[in-house]
Parts: C-alpha cells; structure tokens; sequence
C-alpha cells in the first residue's frame, strides 16, 4: 500500500505524547477536530513571529507580507476546491459560515432573490448538525418562512422519496449536510441540487465532514453555498470558509472595517466580495494555517487519504459488527459513506463506555454528537463515534475493539 | 486502576438497582433537567410533608454516575428538612468541586461518599451533579409555593 500511516504520523507531534499513564494515544475523534501537522503549527507561529501586521491595511513591509500570506490562503483555498479566489470567504468558523449565509439571507431587500416571506419555505434534513439547523430554525421564525425536512430512513441514509413534496415550487433555500457527523453517511446531491435550482432554491452545503476527508470540487457539486472549518482538515482552529458563486448578490452580515468601499456619517456601501464579508481584522494567522493545511493535505492527496479512509472503515466496521451487542448506528457498508462510525454496546452508556475506552487511550466522542434531533429519530439518547483520519491505522481499530471488549466485561 | 476510584462498587450497584425509580402521582413539585452536553435527561418529583422531605421520584436516562447520583440523592434527602438538604447539597457540591482532594464526610454524605473520584473527571462532574441540581430546583419551587409547608 502506497499510502504510509507511520511517516503520516511522524508528522503529527501529538502522536508523540501518551496517555493515561503511558498508553499509546488512539485518536479516534477527528470528526470534532482532527490533530495538526508541525508545518501547521509552524506556520501559523511564523506568522506571528516574522510577518505579524494587520492584513489589507498600513503602509509598510510587514503588512504587505501579512497581505500576501493571507490572501495567498485563499488561493490555496481556491484551488483546493476548484473555485475562484474572490468566492472564497474567511470566516472564523463553519458554524459562522453557515450563520451568515442565513443572517445575510434574512437581511436581503424585500423582494429580492434571498429575501424569504411566510410564502417561502427553508428546506434541512434530520441529520443536521446543530451548526446546520438552528440558523435556519431562527431564519424562519424571524421571516415566517416554514421550516421543512428531509427525514432519515433506519438504515441512515436520506429518504428523497418524496422529494418533490419536500423541496416545494415556493422553496427558497435547501440547507444539507454533505457526510453527517454521526452517520458517516455521505449524501446523494445530484437530485436534491436539480430539484431545488429547478424551483429556483439555492442549497447550502455543510461540508465540514467531506472537504477535509475527500476530493471535493464546488464546480462539480452544483451547489451555491459550501462550509466547511479549517481545524477538522488539519489546520488552526479559528479559521472557517465559506464558499459561494452568488456572493455578490449576497447583502452582507457582519459590518464594520474592511468590508467598506465608502462612509458618511450616516450611510456606507460595500467592498467586493469577498471582503463585504470580512468585517474587521481577520484571524490572519489562522488561515495562512490553513494554508499549510491544505499544502500538506494536497501534498498525499486527498484521494489518497480518500482510498486509505474508506479501506479503514471497511476495517472498522467489520471489526465493530463482531462485537456482541454492538449496534452500528449509521451505513454498515462502505457505499456513500465517511469515517464518522456511531454506535451503541448493549446498556453500556457511551459516557461509561468513553471513559473506559479513555482510560486505555482511545480518544472517542459520545453523546449526541451536536445533532440532537437525528439521534432522538433512531431511538437512542447518545451513541459513541469512532471518526477516522489519515493518521489513523488498523492498530487503532483493533485497540478500539479490544477496549470496548475490555468495557463490556468491566461494566458486566 | 484509576478508573476504579470513578466506578466504585456502591455506584454500580446503585445503577443497576436505582432506588425510588418511578415517578410518584402526584408531588409538591415536578421538575426536568437535561445535561445539554450528552443528552441526559431526567424528571423528579419531591413532596414535602410538614417541612420535611417525604417522597422523593424519579426517571430519567443518562450514565452510570448520573443514574447512581439521583438514586443515592433520592434516599439520602429522605425525611430531612429543606435546611438539611441544603446543606448536604452544599457538602455534596464541594466534594465535586475537590478535584480529588477530599474524601467527603461518610456521616452526611453516606453513599454519596462514593461519588467522590468522579472530582478527578471534570468531564462527569456534570452528571454527577443532574440530579442533585434537579432537586435544588424542585425544593425552590415547593418553597416558593409553599413555604415549605
């Protein structure tokens, strides 16, 4: 196998540290955020060490050099996902990402294309992260615009049965995970994309869990808005991107410094995007991180780490469907499907059972995963996840499994 | 194991055979809390009879230090007046917040003593706690209704 784990790892500082007395870390919760390489840390250090000024302002070397750093983030942003620079917006989060599509949305001159009315509605699906639910829960109570969803199945997947009755002629947006956070499963787009522009919606994608773990081309997609964090692919927290081809239809969200082009003491008007959408001073250091992020990443590949995570949860499924009592909660097939791998242990509580998993090193994530609605739909009040990146390997799949045995006789 | 001084014997037992699980009929007060964080979530019925504590029930989901916490509060506040329960609230509370420097005094606290490692697991602080906050709320509503009465 071409794709080396072990070099992956020397990578990674983290991985030289223990846990718990001296275990080996198994780092099974990437999906919340995944570890940094040093070429990361390193360059968001040397920003501040070397180039620190305030970017897109002041007359002097420094802030030219943090000019360039930055904006040279977001061509590498660009490139990564096959867009333009100027549709690249640097947020300080996907969570924002996704609130200022929905605030900028709500704050759209009556009759315009964003505007929404009680006419309208805002179509999301049942496995929505929080960060992808509530924005449009509070647009549409602020608007009067009905709130619509599309439900999921037992098996974990999207039910497009009734798409036509979902995604309505008087649909204006459609809002969507790409890969649920604790499913793993990853969402057929090509229907929901052409139905939606078909009645004339836009659909914004959350695509937090997808862009750090595959190739993803925005062209290719179809969609009008993408999501996505800079810290679960590898780079800085602090850093999110949104990426859209309608950003200059788009009123702005946050106002203040930067995303100007004129001021009088009582009216402004507005920068090209995307800087309308960059309000104030940016995290700077931040994305230049992401940048180095996104360097590393395209220097393996991203269909390299694709192939290696989708081989390894094979691996991981197989092994985790041979543990008595174990319920996988989500796709038990590789098709369509991420890393993310939820489940239940018998009564185990997956409180009890993280913190067991914890004590012989094996970093997992239990509760309900920021998608409390989806785990409420298949009937359990918290699962544990298992989420897999490029550093991971079939030594902490089998730790995994060996610990969650360990847990089913300590808790018997 | 340090895992040991989390799960002790007495809070598994308790897990496993909670006490006064099962919501009463009626009640003085009826309250539900949710731990945000994970999705626990419990309802709890407290009675008072002549300013004492005289039914304590509960049901709910959540963890073993969560569901062991309420069993062994629902038994302990038993038959104690709201100022006694407040201050084995308070002890209670303290212990929690140790970070695994007190051992919590048997006396007051009984079982609850048990509970003592989960201070050194600031993540189960939380559950720990559900039920305990749970009742706090209930005793202020039932004396703000009634004065205690």
């Amino acid at each position: 196998m071409s794709f080396n784990v072990a070099k992956v790892r020397q990578d990674f500082p983290i991985f030289e540290r223990t846990i718990r007395d001296g275990k080996k870390l198994v780092y099974l919760d990437s999906g919340a955020t995944s570890q940094k390489p040093l070429s990361v840390i390193d360059a968001e250090s040397d920003f501040y060490k070397f180039h620190n000024a305030a970017v897109h302002r002041g007359a002097h070397q420094l802030a030219e050099e943090a000019t360039d750093a930055f904006e040279g983030a977001r061509s590498k942003v660009a490139n990564f996902i096959g867009a333009h620079e100027d549709q690249i917006v640097f947020t300080k989060s996907a969570t924002e990402s996704l609130n200022l599509v929905a605030y900028a949305m709500g704050n759209a001159e009556p009759g315009t294309r964003f505007a929404l009315t009680s006419k309208d509605r805002i179509v999301v699906s049942e496995m929505e992260h929080h960060a992808n639910l509530i924005p449009w829960q509070q647009l549409a109570a602020r608007t009067g615009a009905q709130l619509s969803w599309f439900e999921v199945t037992p098996e974990g997947r999207l039910d497009l049965s009734n798409i036509n009755s979902v995604i309505t002629e008087d649909t204006k947006v459609v809002a969507l995970t790409h890969q649920s956070n604790v499913l793993g499963t990853i969402n057929p787009l090509e229907a929901i994309v052409a139905r939606a522009h078909e009645v004339g919606a836009v659909v914004v994608l959350d695509a937090c869990q997808s862009v750090p773990h595959m190739p993803v081309d925005v062209t290719k997609l179809g969609v009008d808005f993408v999501a996505f964090s800079g810290h679960k692919a590898v780079g800085p927290t602090g850093v999110g991107v949104l990426w859209s081809s309608l950003l200059n239809e788009l009123p702005p969200f946050l106002y203040g410094g930067s995303m100007i082009e004129t001021v009088t003491m009582t009216s402004a008007t507005w920068a090209p995007a995307p800087r309308k959408f960059e309000a104030g001073v940016p995290n700077m250091a931040q994305a230049v991180g992401l940048g180095a992020a996104i360097d590393y990443l395209t220097g393996i590949g991203m269909q390299a780490i694709h192939d290696h995570e989708n081989k390894l949860t094979g691996y991981l499924l197989n092994k985790l469907l041979a543990v008595p009592d174990l319920k996988v909660v989500g796709p038990t097939n590789t098709q369509s499907r991420g890393g993310s791998v939820s489940f239940t242990v018998g009564d185990i509580h997956p409180h009890d059972l993280g913190q067991f998993l914890d004590s012989q090193g094996v970093a997992v994530r239990t509760g309900h995963h920021c998608a409390w609605p989806l785990t409420r739909k298949l009937g359990v009040p918290a699962t544990t996840r298992a989420s897999l990146y490029l550093y991971n390997d079939e030594s902490d799949c089998d730790a995994l499994f060996d610990a969650i045995l360990g847990a089913q006789k300590y808790f018997a | 194991m340090e895992l040991d001084s989390l799960y002790q014997e007495v809070i598994l037992d308790h897990y496993k055979h909670p006490l006064n699980k099962g919501l009463s009929e009626s009640y003085g007060a009826q309250v539900h809390h949710v731990n945000p964080s994970c999705g626990d979530e419990i309802t709890l019925n407290v009675t008072a009879t002549d300013g004492k504590i005289s039914a304590i029930t509960w049901d709910g989901v959540g963890c073993s230090i969560s569901q062991a916490s309420v069993s062994i509060a629902s038994d302990l506040l038993l038959n104690k007046s709201f100022a006694e329960a407040d201050a084995i609230l308070n002890e209670f509370t303290e212990l929690m917040q140790s970070k695994g420097t007190k051992e919590g005094n048997p006396d007051v606290l009984e079982d609850a003593v048990a509970l003592a490692g989960v201070s050194k697991f600031p993540a189960r602080i939380k559950c720990a706690l559900l039920g305990w906050m749970a009742f706090k709320d209930a005793a202020v509503r039932i004396n703000t209704t009634t004065g205690g009465e």
